[in-house]
């Protein structure tokens, strides 16, 4: 009897443990196969083409170039390589103040015949229209299009994902952004935080004790959303008028908010694991004289070390994917942020806000998925850190 | 001379009378013996000559205990010097989470002392005093946890010595170890006898006999009685003491 339930518990652990391990497996799959979908879109909206004149010698155009010449940033060919004419921009819906709905016939039938006219008048023209119509009309020439490469996004500056014609899918300024937010959020709450926990394992009152503790676990089981309308009441009007800002909603906002949320998981993790230090090693600290500061940071900090070090992972780890309060106090400005006062975005901000307004399968909901499995690294990266430091420290139990 | 006076001690966890009205005096550099059944306050009154007590909150203490002619429990004491000067080893071995070297050097370090070469000599000295050199030279950047439990006991006695105390408090410090380092032990205690006051609390008998010049007999709170080795083991004046070295109750 005993054998058998034995049997049975042992199996159970078995099955559970291997399901749950490939379900997440499949989880992180599913995330990697639809990210890297993004790299088979082409640079130009999926069924449309940039048609030019045959004069024209340009032979490709990178999806940076293609929007400035749309947002006619750029207006003469020479600026991408090709001679000395002035771009003529086209769109689809030009055809109708141009030709009369006769003229372009009731179903568009004779669309295609116009728009080749149009290329073959202008050699400066370039034309977004869908690949149909012109595929076979004389005088016009598509540009042969490429899939979106993998250092324009990596390196890519500037995050426009529903551009037209060309999407640009930059992650420099949400990766920088979510670094720059996390960051400083640490670089706040990582003093308090620790302060704070050894304050209330070391030198605080029972009494204090038993009426903090409470309070601080309590803090970290508010919601996100109230933190963030905390900040954007309190925190980003304060921030405008101590520094003067045109708005207050920046990354500093972001990472005070953050700092706030961050510090009730540092500080309960951090100060359990100074309270299990155990009272003899601290009798034998102070029986040679040592005093109560020399104590604290001479036996129980390195005693808890690890505890401490988990208790600021979990922290960076709640800042680095903190979406809704982020959201709410940043500004929400996807560029390269040049200072911690300016509007900018994270990449959870980031996903949480376009993920609905993304069509499934296309190339912005695939870099949403690669922004996800951005953010998956950068955890990664910060978990092995400190695997690796406190791996380092060989004089644990 | 006396190096440790006592006088109509009393000490209570919050409404607990654990010791009760306890005189006794300690002469200098000579080993001193608390025996007793377990609970009758032992570790108790050794924690109160380096005021480790203070720590518990909730604990009184009336009567006066000097050291030295100075009353330690006095307003103008720097509790920390006084610690300095009175050494302690615990019932189990309490290494800091540090190497070997570190762990010995840790007394000398947060008493403010820098010279390297200095450290280094003192913590081998201690280490040899402690009868562990040998086992750890080649090995003292490890970590002490690497020991086993009866060098970590060594270490924490040479971690204790290495300060040089005047004092030096041992709560049962063998109780964990086998025979052979129980012997080196009290070997290190008998050498220590004559150069500083050791006091130690311990449940064997024999251990009392070997090493000390004085025992002091415990039980419920009261010293019952206090007198030379030799005599309180052969012939003790109460008969409560008669009993427990005889074995018939504790
Ligand atoms: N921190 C404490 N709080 C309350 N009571 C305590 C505390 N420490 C010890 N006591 C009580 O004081 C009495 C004496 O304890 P103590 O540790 O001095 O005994 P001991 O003689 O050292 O015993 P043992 O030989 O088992 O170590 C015991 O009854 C114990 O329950
Ligand atoms: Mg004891």
């Amino acid at each position: 009897m005993k054998k058998w339930i034995d049997r049975i518990a042992r199996w159970v652990f078995t099955v559970s443990g291997f399901t749950t391990s490939v379900v997440i497996l499949l989880i992180i799959g599913f995330l990697f196969t639809e990210a890297a979908g993004l790299f088979r879109n082409p640079i130009v909206e999926e069924g449309y083409v940039l048609a030019l004149n045959p004069k024209n010698p340009v032979k490709e155009l990178s999806a940076e170039q293609i929007k400035q010449l749309f947002d006619e940033d750029i207006t003469n060919w020479k600026e991408v390589g090709g001679p000395d004419l002035p771009v003529r921009v086209f769109r689809l819906e030009d055809l109708d103040q141009l030709y009369t709905e006769e003229q372009l016939g009731a179903e568009y039938e004779f669309a295609g015949a116009k728009i080749a006219e149009q290329v073959q008048q202008s050699p400066g023209i370039v034309a977004f229209v869908p690949d149909v119509l012109v595929q076979e009309a004389p005088g016009v020439r598509c540009l042969p299009d490429r899939t979106i490469p993998l250092k324009d996004v990596l390196l890519g500056a500037e995050w426009y994902p529903t551009a037209t014609p060309s999407p640009i899918f930059g992650i420099l300024p949400l990766v920088s952004g979510t670094i720059w937010v996390s960051f400083f959020a640490i670089l706040i709450a990582l003093p308090f935080g620790l302060a704070v926990s050894i304050y209330l394992a070391e030198i605080a009152p029972e009494k204090v004790h038993k009426l903090f503790k409470p309070v601080i676990e309590l803090l970290g089981g508010i919601p996100s959303v109230v933190y963030g309308f905390f900040g954007l009441a309190v925190i980003v009007p304060l921030l405008q008028q101590t520094f003067g800002l045109p708005v207050g909603e920046s990354g500093l906002a972001g990472s005070i908010v953050l700092a706030i949320m961050a510090l009730p998981t540092i500080i309960t993790v951090a100060e359990d694991a100074m309270r299990n230090c155990p009272r003899t090693m601290r009798e034998a600290s102070l029986a040679l004289g040592a005093t109560r500061w020399q104590t604290i940071y001479k036996v129980v900090i390195p005693f808890s070390i690890t505890g401490i070090t988990s208790g600021v992972v979990l922290g960076i780890g709640r800042a680095i994917g903190e979406t809704m309060a982020v959201l709410m106090v940043t500004g929400n400005a996807a560029i390269l942020p040049s200072s911690i006062l300016e509007p900018l975005r994270t990449i959870p901000a980031t996903i949480a806000a376009e993920l609905g307004e993304a069509p499934a399968g296309g190339a912005h909901y695939q870099a949403l998925f690669l922004l996800g499995v951005i953010l998956f690294f950068i955890t990664l990266f910060i978990n092995s850190c400190v695997e690796f430091v406190s791996a380092r420290n060989k004089f644990k139990r | 001379m006396n190096k440790i006076e006592a006088k109509n001690v009393d000490f209570y966890y919050g409404s607990f009378h654990a010791l009760k009205h306890i005189s006794l005096d300690i002469p200098q550099n000579e080993v001193v013996a608390f025996i007793g059944p377990s609970g009758c306050g032992k570790s108790t009154f050794l924690r109160l000559f380096n005021r480790m007590n203070d720590l518990i909150p909730g604990t009184r203490l009336t009567g006066q205990i000097s050291i030295d002619g100075t009353d330690i429990y006095g307003r103008s004491v720097d509790v920390d010097l006084l610690r300095r000067d009175v050494g302690m080893v615990f019932q189990r071995p309490n290494p800091f989470p540090k190497s070997i070297f570190e762990n010995v050097a840790y007394g000398l370090r947060v008493n403010g002392v820098k010279d390297r070469a200095f450290i280094a000599q003192r913590v081998e000295e201690a280490l040899k005093g402690a009868a562990l050199w040998d086992e750890v030279k080649d090995k003292l950047k490890e970590s002490a946890y690497a020991l086993s439990g009866g060098q970590q006991q060594r270490l924490c006695i040479a971690r204790a010595m290495a300060v040089e105390p005047s004092v030096l408090l041992m709560d049962e410090p063998a109780s964990a170890l086998d025979p052979i380092s129980t012997a080196k032990i009290e070997e290190l205690i008998c050498d220590l006898s004559g150069r500083t006051t050791v006091v130690i609390v311990t449940h064997s008998m024999q251990q009392a006999a070997r090493v000390s010049n004085k025992t002091a007999f415990f039980y419920l709170g009261e010293m019952v009685e206090y007198g030379e080795t030799k005599k309180i083991f052969t012939n003790p004046d109460q008969e409560a003491t008669q009993n427990y070295i005889t074995g018939r109750f504790g």
